[in-house]
Protein backbone atom coordinates (compact mmCIF):
# COMPACT_ATOMS: atom_id res chain seq x y z
CA UNK A 1 0.00 0.00 0.00
CA UNK A 2 1.38 3.32 -0.80
CA UNK A 3 0.89 6.91 0.59
CA UNK A 4 -0.81 8.70 -1.87
CA UNK A 5 0.05 12.19 -2.36
CA UNK A 6 -2.67 14.02 -4.12
CA UNK A 7 -1.43 15.84 -7.37
CA UNK A 8 -4.82 17.86 -8.35
CA UNK A 9 -2.11 20.57 -9.94
CA UNK A 10 -1.21 23.07 -7.40
CA UNK A 11 1.57 22.82 -4.59
CA UNK A 12 4.54 21.34 -3.47
CA UNK A 13 4.75 17.88 -4.03
CA UNK A 14 8.16 16.86 -4.86
CA UNK A 15 9.26 18.29 -1.21
CA UNK A 16 6.09 16.26 0.29
CA UNK A 17 7.00 13.17 -1.44
CA UNK A 18 10.89 13.36 -0.34
CA UNK A 19 9.65 14.40 2.76
CA UNK A 20 7.65 11.21 3.03
CA UNK A 21 10.37 9.26 1.81
CA UNK A 22 13.08 10.11 4.14
CA UNK A 23 10.08 9.48 7.54
CA UNK A 24 10.19 5.49 5.49
CA UNK A 25 6.80 6.17 3.47
CA UNK A 26 6.54 4.38 0.37
CA UNK A 27 4.76 7.38 -1.78
CA UNK A 28 2.80 7.48 -5.04
CA UNK A 29 2.08 11.01 -6.24
CA UNK A 30 -0.54 10.75 -8.35
CA UNK A 31 -3.32 13.15 -10.53
CA UNK A 32 -5.83 9.91 -10.41
CA UNK A 33 -8.01 9.48 -8.22
CA UNK A 34 -8.77 5.42 -9.46
CA UNK A 35 -5.31 5.37 -7.27
CA UNK A 36 -6.81 6.13 -3.77
CA UNK A 37 -7.94 1.98 -3.80
CA UNK A 38 -3.88 1.57 -3.65
CA UNK A 39 -3.32 3.75 -0.85
CA UNK A 40 -3.19 3.31 3.04
CA UNK A 41 -2.68 7.03 3.67
CA UNK A 42 -3.66 10.06 1.75
CA UNK A 43 -1.75 13.31 1.85
CA UNK A 44 -3.54 16.25 0.35
CA UNK A 45 -0.48 19.32 -0.17
CA UNK A 46 -1.67 22.44 -1.75
CA UNK A 47 -0.17 26.14 -2.23
CA UNK A 48 -2.32 28.84 -3.40
CA UNK A 49 -6.05 30.22 -3.16
CA UNK A 50 -8.89 28.22 -2.08
CA UNK A 51 -11.37 28.84 -5.27
CA UNK A 52 -8.63 27.55 -7.24
CA UNK A 53 -7.91 24.28 -5.28
CA UNK A 54 -11.24 23.20 -4.89
CA UNK A 55 -12.26 24.31 -8.89
CA UNK A 56 -8.81 22.21 -9.72
CA UNK A 57 -9.85 19.04 -7.37
CA UNK A 58 -13.34 19.30 -9.15
CA UNK A 59 -12.27 19.18 -12.55
CA UNK A 60 -10.25 15.84 -11.53
CA UNK A 61 -12.68 13.70 -9.82
CA UNK A 62 -10.98 13.88 -6.60
CA UNK A 63 -14.03 15.54 -4.66
CA UNK A 64 -15.90 12.55 -4.14
CA UNK A 65 -13.79 9.61 -4.03
CA UNK A 66 -11.94 11.71 -1.54
CA UNK A 67 -15.16 12.20 0.76
CA UNK A 68 -15.79 8.91 0.40
CA UNK A 69 -12.51 7.09 1.40
CA UNK A 70 -12.46 9.22 4.48
CA UNK A 71 -15.92 8.91 5.86
CA UNK A 72 -16.87 5.34 4.40
CA UNK A 73 -13.04 3.49 4.41
CA UNK A 74 -11.60 5.54 7.33
CA UNK A 75 -8.44 5.86 5.79
CA UNK A 76 -6.16 8.79 6.94
CA UNK A 77 -6.13 11.88 5.14
CA UNK A 78 -3.37 14.32 6.08
CA UNK A 79 -4.02 18.30 4.62
CA UNK A 80 -1.06 20.43 4.37
CA UNK A 81 -1.42 24.26 4.64
CA UNK A 82 -4.07 24.67 2.02
CA UNK A 83 -4.34 21.15 1.44
CA UNK A 84 -5.39 21.50 5.57
CA UNK A 85 -8.29 24.36 4.67
CA UNK A 86 -9.68 22.71 1.54
CA UNK A 87 -11.32 20.08 3.96
CA UNK A 88 -13.57 22.76 5.98
CA UNK A 89 -17.15 23.27 4.87
CA UNK A 90 -16.16 26.47 2.30
CA UNK A 91 -13.40 29.63 1.77
CA UNK A 92 -13.65 32.97 0.26
CA UNK A 93 -10.36 32.99 -0.82
CA UNK A 94 -10.69 33.56 -4.37
CA UNK A 95 -14.30 34.01 -4.92
CA UNK A 96 -16.93 32.08 -2.03
CA UNK A 97 -16.39 28.31 -2.63
CA UNK A 98 -17.82 25.14 -1.05
CA UNK A 99 -14.83 23.36 0.32
CA UNK A 100 -14.37 18.99 0.67
CA UNK A 101 -17.15 19.58 4.00
CA UNK A 102 -14.57 16.60 6.05
CA UNK A 103 -13.52 19.38 8.93
CA UNK A 104 -16.88 21.69 10.22
CA UNK A 105 -15.72 25.05 9.48
CA UNK A 106 -14.60 27.95 7.26
CA UNK A 107 -11.47 29.36 5.96
CA UNK A 108 -11.42 33.23 6.67
CA UNK A 109 -8.77 35.92 6.02
CA UNK A 110 -6.54 35.88 9.07
CA UNK A 111 -6.81 39.54 10.63
CA UNK A 112 -3.54 41.04 12.83
CA UNK A 113 -4.54 41.61 16.46
CA UNK A 114 -1.82 44.16 16.88
CA UNK A 115 0.21 46.80 15.17
CA UNK A 116 2.99 44.48 15.17
CA UNK A 117 1.28 41.79 13.17
CA UNK A 118 1.79 41.33 9.63
CA UNK A 119 -0.44 39.12 6.99
CA UNK A 120 0.21 36.61 5.66
CA UNK A 121 1.80 34.71 8.38
CA UNK A 122 5.11 33.69 7.49
CA UNK A 123 7.98 31.96 9.10
CA UNK A 124 7.89 29.85 12.80
CA UNK A 125 5.59 29.60 15.12
CA UNK A 126 4.38 27.22 18.34
CA UNK A 127 1.63 25.34 17.75
CA UNK A 128 -0.02 24.56 21.36
CA UNK A 129 -1.72 21.54 21.57
CA UNK A 130 -5.01 21.71 22.77
CA UNK A 131 -5.84 18.40 23.31
CA UNK A 132 -3.55 15.34 22.88
CA UNK A 133 -3.36 13.29 19.35
CA UNK A 134 -1.03 10.80 18.23
CA UNK A 135 0.36 13.07 14.95
CA UNK A 136 1.92 14.82 18.11
CA UNK A 137 3.51 11.92 20.18
CA UNK A 138 6.72 13.01 21.32
CA UNK A 139 6.40 16.46 19.88
CA UNK A 140 6.84 18.30 23.01
CA UNK A 141 3.55 21.47 23.33
CA UNK A 142 4.45 24.91 21.99
CA UNK A 143 7.10 23.49 19.71
CA UNK A 144 7.82 25.90 16.24
CA UNK A 145 6.49 24.96 12.85
CA UNK A 146 6.94 26.81 9.77
CA UNK A 147 3.35 28.44 8.27
CA UNK A 148 2.98 30.83 5.28
CA UNK A 149 -0.37 31.71 4.68
CA UNK A 150 -3.06 34.61 5.02
CA UNK A 151 -6.45 32.28 5.43
CA UNK A 152 -6.80 29.95 8.14
CA UNK A 153 -9.94 27.83 9.31
CA UNK A 154 -12.62 28.78 11.65
CA UNK A 155 -14.05 25.44 13.00
CA UNK A 156 -17.68 25.47 13.20
CA UNK A 157 -17.11 22.70 16.28
CA UNK A 158 -14.48 23.27 18.82
CA UNK A 159 -14.07 19.29 19.37
CA UNK A 160 -11.83 19.19 15.81
CA UNK A 161 -9.51 21.58 17.18
CA UNK A 162 -6.32 20.00 18.20
CA UNK A 163 -3.81 22.66 18.24
CA UNK A 164 -3.65 26.79 17.85
CA UNK A 165 -0.98 29.18 17.15
CA UNK A 166 -0.64 32.68 19.01
CA UNK A 167 -1.29 34.86 15.58
CA UNK A 168 -3.89 36.88 14.41
CA UNK A 169 -5.94 36.49 18.06
CA UNK A 170 -4.92 32.62 17.98
CA UNK A 171 -6.19 30.81 14.92
CA UNK A 172 -6.34 26.79 14.76
CA UNK A 173 -3.26 25.35 13.23
CA UNK A 174 -4.66 21.63 13.74
CA UNK A 175 -7.72 19.82 13.08
CA UNK A 176 -8.59 16.68 13.46
CA UNK A 177 -12.43 14.91 12.55
CA UNK A 178 -12.78 11.24 11.97
CA UNK A 179 -9.87 9.97 10.05
CA UNK A 180 -8.96 13.37 8.39
CA UNK A 181 -6.67 15.67 9.67
CA UNK A 182 -5.07 18.89 8.73
CA UNK A 183 -2.21 21.28 9.50
CA UNK A 184 -1.71 24.93 8.73
CA UNK A 185 2.16 24.87 8.48
CA UNK A 186 4.52 22.59 6.46
CA UNK A 187 5.59 19.38 8.09
CA UNK A 188 7.62 18.94 5.27
CA UNK A 189 9.62 22.07 5.76
CA UNK A 190 10.08 22.33 9.29
CA UNK A 191 12.68 19.28 10.07
CA UNK A 192 13.19 17.98 12.81
CA UNK A 193 9.90 18.31 14.40
CA UNK A 194 7.99 18.75 10.92
CA UNK A 195 9.20 15.09 10.19
CA UNK A 196 8.63 13.53 13.65
CA UNK A 197 4.86 14.64 13.19
CA UNK A 198 4.76 12.67 9.31
CA UNK A 199 6.12 9.71 11.32
CA UNK A 200 3.55 9.51 14.01
CA UNK A 201 0.58 10.38 10.47
CA UNK A 202 2.40 7.54 8.85
CA UNK A 203 2.25 5.03 12.22
CA UNK A 204 -1.62 5.63 12.10
CA UNK A 205 -3.59 2.64 10.15
CA UNK B 1 4.63 35.33 18.89
CA UNK B 2 6.11 34.63 15.65
CA UNK B 3 9.89 34.13 15.34
CA UNK B 4 12.57 35.75 14.18
CA UNK B 5 14.40 34.57 11.18
CA UNK B 6 18.07 33.82 10.30
CA UNK B 7 18.04 32.86 6.85
CA UNK B 8 21.75 31.91 5.15
CA UNK B 9 21.89 33.15 1.27
CA UNK B 10 23.01 30.90 -1.34
CA UNK B 11 24.36 32.60 -4.34
CA UNK B 12 24.62 30.75 -7.47
CA UNK B 13 26.34 31.34 -10.79
CA UNK B 14 27.25 29.39 -13.54
CA UNK B 15 27.94 25.83 -11.75
CA UNK B 16 28.53 26.50 -8.40
CA UNK B 17 27.70 28.68 -5.28
CA UNK B 18 30.15 32.04 -4.54
CA UNK B 19 29.91 35.19 -2.40
CA UNK B 20 31.18 38.78 -3.17
CA UNK B 21 32.12 41.87 -2.34
CA UNK B 22 29.82 44.85 -3.34
CA UNK B 23 27.74 42.46 -6.12
CA UNK B 24 31.24 41.76 -7.62
CA UNK B 25 34.59 40.01 -7.04
CA UNK B 26 32.86 36.72 -6.50
CA UNK B 27 34.71 33.86 -4.76
CA UNK B 28 33.60 29.48 -5.28
CA UNK B 29 32.07 28.60 -2.37
CA UNK B 30 31.00 25.07 -3.17
CA UNK B 31 27.99 23.14 -4.75
CA UNK B 32 24.58 23.48 -3.66
CA UNK B 33 23.46 19.88 -2.51
CA UNK B 34 26.19 19.45 0.27
CA UNK B 35 25.50 23.31 1.32
CA UNK B 36 21.92 22.32 1.43
CA UNK B 37 22.28 19.05 3.45
CA UNK B 38 24.83 20.73 5.80
CA UNK B 39 22.20 23.33 6.26
CA UNK B 40 20.04 20.62 7.14
CA UNK B 41 21.48 19.43 10.02
CA UNK B 42 21.83 23.11 11.38
CA UNK B 43 18.21 23.33 11.17
CA UNK B 44 18.31 26.74 9.50
CA UNK B 45 14.98 28.52 9.60
CA UNK B 46 14.88 28.70 5.69
CA UNK B 47 17.56 29.00 3.11
CA UNK B 48 17.63 31.31 -0.14
CA UNK B 49 18.80 30.35 -3.64
CA UNK B 50 19.28 32.79 -5.89
CA UNK B 51 20.73 32.58 -9.52
CA UNK B 52 22.70 35.98 -9.71
CA UNK B 53 23.53 35.18 -13.76
CA UNK B 54 20.22 34.26 -15.12
CA UNK B 55 19.12 37.71 -15.82
CA UNK B 56 22.37 39.04 -16.87
CA UNK B 57 22.17 36.23 -19.41
CA UNK B 58 18.65 36.29 -20.44
CA UNK B 59 18.09 32.87 -19.19
CA UNK B 60 15.17 31.28 -17.86
CA UNK B 61 15.52 29.84 -14.51
CA UNK B 62 17.77 26.43 -14.10
CA UNK B 63 14.17 24.00 -13.10
CA UNK B 64 16.59 20.90 -14.06
CA UNK B 65 18.71 21.81 -11.02
CA UNK B 66 16.01 23.43 -9.11
CA UNK B 67 14.39 19.98 -9.22
CA UNK B 68 17.36 18.59 -8.08
CA UNK B 69 17.76 19.92 -4.96
CA UNK B 70 14.86 21.75 -3.52
CA UNK B 71 13.22 17.83 -2.83
CA UNK B 72 16.37 18.04 -0.60
CA UNK B 73 15.87 21.29 1.42
CA UNK B 74 14.06 20.14 4.36
CA UNK B 75 13.34 24.03 5.80
CA UNK B 76 11.75 26.98 3.44
CA UNK B 77 13.64 27.39 -0.30
CA UNK B 78 13.30 30.62 -1.87
CA UNK B 79 14.27 30.31 -5.57
CA UNK B 80 15.49 33.91 -7.69
CA UNK B 81 17.09 34.82 -10.69
CA UNK B 82 15.70 34.95 -14.44
CA UNK B 83 12.26 34.83 -13.67
CA UNK B 84 10.04 37.10 -16.33
CA UNK B 85 6.10 35.42 -16.62
CA UNK B 86 3.81 33.30 -14.24
CA UNK B 87 4.25 30.25 -15.85
CA UNK B 88 8.09 30.18 -15.16
CA UNK B 89 7.12 30.57 -11.65
CA UNK B 90 4.94 27.87 -11.55
CA UNK B 91 7.50 25.72 -13.04
CA UNK B 92 9.71 26.53 -10.28
CA UNK B 93 6.82 25.71 -7.76
CA UNK B 94 6.74 22.38 -8.92
CA UNK B 95 10.14 21.80 -9.27
CA UNK B 96 9.89 22.05 -5.54
CA UNK B 97 10.95 25.96 -4.82
CA UNK B 98 8.73 26.82 -1.67
CA UNK B 99 8.30 30.77 -2.53
CA UNK B 100 9.89 32.45 -5.56
CA UNK B 101 11.77 35.96 -5.45
CA UNK B 102 11.50 38.62 -7.74
CA UNK B 103 13.88 41.23 -8.75
CA UNK B 104 14.72 42.55 -12.17
CA UNK B 105 11.31 41.76 -14.19
CA UNK B 106 9.09 43.18 -11.17
CA UNK B 107 10.42 46.87 -12.15
CA UNK B 108 9.32 46.48 -15.83
CA UNK B 109 6.55 44.24 -15.49
CA UNK B 110 5.42 45.07 -11.75
CA UNK B 111 1.73 43.44 -12.49
CA UNK B 112 3.63 40.41 -12.70
CA UNK B 113 3.62 40.70 -8.88
CA UNK B 114 0.03 40.96 -8.87
CA UNK B 115 -0.28 37.84 -11.31
CA UNK B 116 1.89 35.95 -9.36
CA UNK B 117 -0.18 36.69 -5.91
CA UNK B 118 -3.24 36.11 -7.35
CA UNK B 119 -2.56 32.98 -9.09
CA UNK B 120 -0.20 31.18 -5.96
CA UNK B 121 -0.94 33.17 -3.12
CA UNK B 122 1.02 36.55 -1.34
CA UNK B 123 3.14 34.45 0.47
CA UNK B 124 5.07 32.57 -1.88
CA UNK B 125 6.63 35.96 -3.49
CA UNK B 126 8.97 37.42 -2.24
CA UNK B 127 10.19 40.92 -4.03
CA UNK B 128 14.15 41.32 -3.66
CA UNK B 129 15.33 44.55 -3.52
CA UNK B 130 18.82 45.63 -4.64
CA UNK B 131 19.69 49.43 -3.39
CA UNK B 132 22.12 51.41 -2.61
CA UNK B 133 23.25 55.25 -1.52
CA UNK B 134 23.38 56.89 -4.07
CA UNK B 135 23.91 61.63 -4.21
CA UNK B 136 20.73 61.70 -4.06
CA UNK B 137 19.51 59.63 -1.88
CA UNK B 138 18.47 56.07 -2.29
CA UNK B 139 18.30 53.87 -5.10
CA UNK B 140 16.76 50.82 -6.48
CA UNK B 141 19.70 48.80 -9.04
CA UNK B 142 18.56 45.48 -10.83
CA UNK B 143 20.41 42.62 -13.01
CA UNK B 144 22.54 41.56 -10.15
CA UNK B 145 22.99 45.64 -8.94
CA UNK B 146 24.29 46.80 -12.44
CA UNK B 147 21.54 48.90 -13.60
CA UNK B 148 20.19 51.97 -11.77
CA UNK B 149 15.89 51.91 -11.91
CA UNK B 150 15.66 55.49 -10.91
CA UNK B 151 13.20 54.51 -8.34
CA UNK B 152 13.58 54.79 -4.84
CA UNK B 153 13.70 51.76 -2.17
CA UNK B 154 11.13 52.97 0.11
CA UNK B 155 8.34 53.90 -2.71
CA UNK B 156 9.01 50.75 -4.45
CA UNK B 157 8.40 48.34 -1.37
CA UNK B 158 5.06 50.31 -0.94
CA UNK B 159 4.26 50.11 -4.40
CA UNK B 160 5.64 46.04 -4.26
CA UNK B 161 3.44 45.69 -0.77
CA UNK B 162 0.61 47.10 -2.79
CA UNK B 163 0.66 44.79 -5.58
CA UNK B 164 0.67 41.61 -3.41
CA UNK B 165 4.55 41.30 -2.68
CA UNK B 166 4.46 39.10 0.96
CA UNK B 167 7.99 39.81 1.82
CA UNK B 168 10.51 41.94 1.10
CA UNK B 169 14.23 40.95 0.74
CA UNK B 170 16.48 43.85 0.86
CA UNK B 171 19.80 43.88 0.18
CA UNK B 172 22.11 46.75 0.66
CA UNK B 173 25.08 46.72 -2.42
CA UNK B 174 27.36 48.65 -0.84
CA UNK B 175 27.37 46.93 2.46
CA UNK B 176 26.86 43.33 0.63
CA UNK B 177 29.99 41.21 0.96
CA UNK B 178 31.89 43.62 3.67
CA UNK B 179 30.42 41.73 6.99
CA UNK B 180 30.61 45.92 8.51
CA UNK B 181 26.89 45.33 9.29
CA UNK B 182 23.73 45.88 7.68
CA UNK B 183 22.48 49.53 6.64
CA UNK B 184 20.38 50.00 9.13
CA UNK B 185 19.17 53.45 8.20
CA UNK B 186 18.06 51.52 4.75
CA UNK B 187 16.41 48.90 6.58
CA UNK B 188 14.30 50.71 9.37
CA UNK B 189 12.97 53.28 6.42
CA UNK B 190 11.40 50.21 4.26
CA UNK B 191 10.46 48.26 7.34
CA UNK B 192 8.65 51.34 9.07
CA UNK B 193 6.89 51.82 5.84
CA UNK B 194 5.12 48.25 4.58
CA UNK B 195 3.21 45.96 6.93
CA UNK B 196 4.76 43.32 5.06
CA UNK B 197 8.30 41.18 6.61
CA UNK B 198 10.98 43.15 5.32
CA UNK B 199 14.28 40.42 5.40
CA UNK B 200 17.34 42.38 5.78
CA UNK B 201 20.60 41.58 3.61
CA UNK B 202 24.19 42.66 2.98
CA UNK B 203 26.79 43.26 5.65
CA UNK B 204 26.18 40.94 8.15
CA UNK B 205 29.35 40.17 10.09
CA UNK B 206 28.55 39.40 13.25
CA UNK B 207 26.02 38.22 15.74
CA UNK B 208 25.54 42.01 17.02
CA UNK B 209 24.35 43.08 13.60
CA UNK B 210 21.67 40.46 13.03
CA UNK B 211 20.79 41.90 16.43
CA UNK B 212 20.70 45.38 15.03
CA UNK B 213 18.85 44.86 12.14
CA UNK B 214 15.91 43.05 14.16
CA UNK B 215 16.22 45.53 16.93
CA UNK B 216 17.22 48.99 15.95
CA UNK B 217 16.11 48.27 11.73
CA UNK B 218 12.32 46.32 12.95
CA UNK B 219 13.28 43.64 10.23
CA UNK B 220 11.58 40.49 10.58
CA UNK B 221 14.11 38.29 9.52
CA UNK B 222 18.23 38.98 8.79
CA UNK B 223 20.10 36.89 5.77
CA UNK B 224 23.50 36.43 5.59
CA UNK B 225 25.84 34.70 3.32
CA UNK B 226 29.56 35.84 3.58
CA UNK B 227 29.04 35.53 7.75
CA UNK B 228 28.36 31.54 6.94
CA UNK B 229 30.57 31.00 4.60
CA UNK B 230 33.45 32.58 5.48
CA UNK B 231 33.82 32.56 9.47
CA UNK B 232 33.34 30.16 11.66
CA UNK B 233 30.32 31.51 13.18
CA UNK B 234 26.90 29.54 12.34
CA UNK B 235 22.91 29.78 12.11
CA UNK B 236 22.66 28.03 15.27
CA UNK B 237 24.87 29.92 17.37
CA UNK B 238 23.46 33.01 15.63
CA UNK B 239 20.36 32.51 17.47
CA UNK B 240 21.63 31.14 20.67
CA UNK B 241 22.87 34.97 20.76
CA UNK B 242 19.69 36.06 19.74
CA UNK B 243 17.52 34.09 22.08
CA UNK B 244 19.92 35.79 25.24
CA UNK B 245 18.81 38.76 24.46
CA UNK B 246 15.68 38.75 23.93
CA UNK B 247 14.68 37.66 20.76
CA UNK B 248 12.24 35.37 19.83
CA UNK B 249 13.87 32.50 17.69
CA UNK B 250 12.51 28.83 17.14
CA UNK B 251 13.06 26.26 19.19
CA UNK B 252 13.77 22.33 18.63
CA UNK B 253 15.57 19.92 19.26
CA UNK B 254 18.42 18.34 17.61
CA UNK B 255 19.14 14.92 16.72
CA UNK B 256 20.35 14.05 20.01
CA UNK B 257 17.37 15.57 21.68
CA UNK B 258 18.34 18.26 23.48
CA UNK B 259 16.76 21.22 22.97
CA UNK B 260 18.57 24.56 21.45
CA UNK B 261 17.91 28.13 20.39
CA UNK B 262 15.35 28.35 23.07
CA UNK B 263 13.41 31.51 23.71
Amino acid sequence: MKILIIDYGLGNLASVRRAVEECGGDSLVSALPADIARASHLILPGVGAFADGMSLLRERGWVEPLKAAVRNDRIPLLGICLGMQLLADRGDEGGESEGLGLVSGVVERLRPAGADERIPHVGWNAVHQVCPDPLFAGIPDETDFYFVHSYAVRPGDPSVVIGTTPYAGDFVSVVRSGSACGVQFHPEKSVPAGFTLLRNFLAVS
Amino acid sequence: MLKKRVIPVMLWKDVGLVKGVGFDSWRRTGTILPQIRVYNLRCVDELFLLDIAATIEGREPDYETIRDVAPECFVPLTVGGGIRTLEQVGRLLLAGADKISLNSEAYSNPGLISSIARRYGSQCVVVSIDARRTVSGYECFSHSGSRATGIRPVEWAIEAERRGAGELLLTSIERDGTMTGYDLELVKAVSEAVRIPVIAGGGAGTFEHLLEALVTGGASAVAAASMFHFTQQTPLEAKEYLAARGQPVRRFRTEAGERRATR
